[in-house]
């Protein structure tokens, strides 16, 4: 489904990525972990085509598809959907409109008729019941206002209601109670099915408690050092981000999962 | 970051639909200004005397003016003498009786502007008052008002068939020398809409008004005076279109409402004169003065605007509220993209008891615009708990553009209760990255946050005014955002 190779991307002008070698296929679910600054946040937005996350060099090849050749709202209409770290508020602008205007966005690309009032209605209500959000979430403007948790929730809702083949989740986790984390997780899960793909950017293992991944791939200085499956997360529980070798001593480590 | 970022540069080049020219045979007088051209005009018009001496006391007085210098615009001198103070589309005998009558180029003129004149095409439940430069040349469903007794012709017709009416009115809420724009139209206006909703009556449809400025080197000075009798109601439209010139063109209007005792009168306006180009050459000088009287007790006065077009607009839309418990309303959405500039607001003069007021005013500024809120809330001595709400929002798009606020605010009664509220906000990157992730493109994310910042103002305009409002704005902010 994603084919990372050699990715190498500047943020403003400033070099984050290091060659990063990454296979995804339908079904699975990887977790992206690292310290603070090795990059996560960084290929997350690059995968979105976010404006000044300039990729310098390797290959983005989605679905057979170039997504450095794609705007963000191209490749979302293809099914990569981006669960916001900080996501954003738009004064004046009803959360269930966005919404609405997002699915049929993406409905038409598909060729699909766009769905109305009612159907959408229900569907939405449908999946609120797994985030647990309060109602009127729906009609106040998009995020403002809303609790950090009530943010998350909202771009956990999203994800539900457009169903992307692949959702990156940028440390969704963070700032989350025990409670809000189990929502986020029960919402990951529902998309699990042998045509979506997920991968999850965080820092801390606690979320792969509930969402338990395929592989796990560990983020230094702009390049995978090291994979493995769901123990790995642990070991970096127990023993922190030190004892992985940089990448310049560990070539071997950056063989893709799943390839 | 992909490789098909949309040009900015070529979507900033904003499509102003209604920029062509009709190729008509004219009446047009000379340029230049002096008491010979005022006589000229008003014997063209077969004036009554008073408004002869009217008009010849509004210019001597005009003489005496000086240029408002402090709204924050800025433009070169105007040559007074340069300009045409009347232009007519040339016609047969005395004009047409009937709209079979009217020019068919002028019939076409205002198809193509989406404005149809002839009634059975016409959208059920607007009647509309078609001014071409200097002249009305068409209105439509006036024997069908006439018998419930509401006049809506044009100005020039009502001077003839309704001079007592005109001469009472005429200039009671914007005095010939209110301002120096203000006398220069009352010396030289030409044209314009009037209507006289009766006693009880309540209009059954909305009355409009398409004004649109033709010919080159003329000036549009048009005049409306709108009426509104004990305890009736009317709404009434304007919407205005020029061709895309490379000099600038004067349009300084006057509009006056009166509304009596339990009289409703909502005013709305689509203003789309041509803005200039990128560079800001050409475009209109739109300098008008509006105002409304709350004559009587519980009378009210709305005044909705969205005000897209323009080189340079300087208006104040306001409302005296005279009668105990009177309503004043402003609500307006201003857009400057491009070199345009505006200053704009409102004044709100709390005169009766219990007078209410609301201003709720959305400014967005865009390119190298300049937007600019001018408002008053004035409470006078013997105006009991009046109370005023004031809300002016700005939004950025940008950092070329520029929003100003001036809110005046003079308290005389230690009852009032005036609340001001303001913000500025910038549609972010941030915004636009997170609805473009969503599926959505990059002119309907803008879209959408621009007309969620509108909403107060949409929610409350006319029907068919609330779509062509939200085009217009799709269109004026094509590309405006990076």
């Amino acid at each position: 489904m994603l084919s990372i190779k050699n990715l190498h991307a500047q943020v403003d002008g400033k070099q984050i990525l290091n060659g990063i070698e990454l296979e995804v296929k339908p079904g699975e679910v990887h977790a992206i972990m690292g310290p603070n600054g090795s990059g996560k946040s960084t290929l997350a937005n690059v995968l979105a085509g976010r404006d000044n996350y300039t990729v310098t060099d390797g290959e983005l090849i989605y679905e057979g598809k170039n997504l450095r050749e794609l705007a963000p709202e191209e490749r979302a209409r293809e099914g990569v959907f981006l669960a916001f770290q900080y996501p954003v508020e738009i004064p004046g602008v009803s959360n269930i409109y966005l919404l609405k205007a997002a699915l049929n966005a993406q409905r038409k690309h598909r060729g699909e008729q766009e769905l109305d009032a009612i159907d959408f209605i229900a569907l939405v209500k449908e999946k609120m019941k797994l985030v647990e959000m309060k109602e009127e979430l729906l009609y106040r403007s998009v995020n403002e206002g809303f609790s950090g948790g009530e943010k998350k929730r909202n771009e956990i809702l999203q994800m539900m209601v457009l169903e992307p083949k692949l959702a990156i989740l940028d440390e969704t986790d963070s700032g989350l109670d025990i409670d809000a984390l189990k929502v986020v997780a029960q919402g990951v899960n529902s998309l699990r099915s042998k045509e979506h793909a997920v991968i999850l950017v965080t820092h801390y293992q606690r979320l792969l408690d509930y969402i338990v991944p395929d592989y796990v791939h560990v983020l230094a200085q702009g390049k995978i050092v090291k994979s493995g499956g769901r123990e790995l997360a642990l070991d970096l529980e127990k023993r922190g981000y030190g004892w992985i070798d940089q990448p310049d001593n560990a070539k071997s480590a950056t063989v893709g999962a799943g390839s | 970051m992909s490789s098909n970022t949309l040009d900015l540069d070529t979507l900033i080049r904003r499509d102003y639909a209604a920029g062509f020219v009709t190729d008509m045979d004219a009446d047009t007088v000379p340029p230049g200004l002096s008491e010979d051209v005022i006589r000229l005009i008003s014997a063209k018009k077969n004036e009554p005397q008073f408004l002869l001496e009217w008009r010849l006391k509004a210019y001597r007085h005009w003489l005496s003016m000086e240029t408002p210098q402090w709204a924050q615009v800025h433009y070169p001198p105007i040559d007074y003498q340069a300009i045409s103070y009347y232009s007519a589309p040339k016609r047969k005998g005395d004009g047409p009786s009937s709209l079979d009558e009217v020019d068919p180029k002028l019939i076409e003129t205002y198809n193509k502007l989406g404005i149809p004149l002839q009634e059975q095409e016409m959208l059920a439940g607007v009647a509309v008052d078609a001014v071409f430069d200097s002249v009305s040349v068409a209105t439509t469903f006036k024997d069908k008002l006439a018998k419930m007794g509401i006049i809506f012709c044009s100005f020039s017709e009502a001077v003839r068939e309704h001079p007592d009416l005109v001469e009472q009115y005429l200039g009671s809420v914007v005095p010939p020398g209110d301002n120096f724009y203000a006398a220069l139209n009352s010396a030289v206006f030409t044209d314009g809409s009037f209507v006289y909703i009766p006693r009880g009556v309540r209009c059954p449809m909305e009355l409009s008004t398409y004004f649109r400025i033709n010919a080159s080197n003329t000036g549009q000075f048009e005049r409306t005076l709108i009426i509104a009798d004990e305890a009736s109601h009317v709404s009434y439209l304007e919407g205005c279109t020029a061709p895309m010139r490379d000099e600038n063109q004067l349009h300084a209007a006057v509009v006056e409402l009166v509304a009596l005792k339990d009289a409703q009168i909502k005013y709305s306006t689509v203003q789309n004169w041509y803005p200039g180009d990128e560079e800001g050459r050409g475009g209109i000088y739109n300098f008008v003065t509006k105002r409304g009287a709350c004559r009587g007790d519980n009378a009210k006065i709305s005044w909705t605007q969205v005000e897209t077009g323009s080189a340079i607009t300087w208006k104040y839309p306001s409302v005296l509220l005279e009668g105990d418990n009177s309503v004043g309303e402003f609500y307006s959405v201003a857009l400057t993209n491009n070199r345009q500039q505006a200053d704009t607001g409102t004044k709100m003069i709390h005169i009766g008891k219990n007078t209410s007021s609301t201003i709720i005013s959305k400014g967005i500024s865009a390119g190298r615009g300049q937007n600019a809120y001018r408002g008053l809330v004035k409470v006078l001595k013997g105006a009991e708990n009046a109370r005023n709400y004031t809300q002016c929002d700005s939004l950025l798009m940008g950092d070329r553009c520029g929003a100003h606020t001036f809110p005046y605010i003079e308290v005389r009664n230690r009852s009032a209760q005036v609340e001001h509220e303001a913000t500025t906000s910038k549609i972010g990157d941030d915004q636009l990255f997170y609805c473009r992730q969503r599926g959505l493109s990059e002119e309907d994310a803008v879209s959408m946050i621009v007309n969620g910042f509108c909403k107060q103002v949409f929610n409350v305009l006319p029907m068919e005014f609330a779509v062509e409002a939200q085009k217009l704005l799709d269109i004026s902010l094509e590309g405006a955002v990076g």
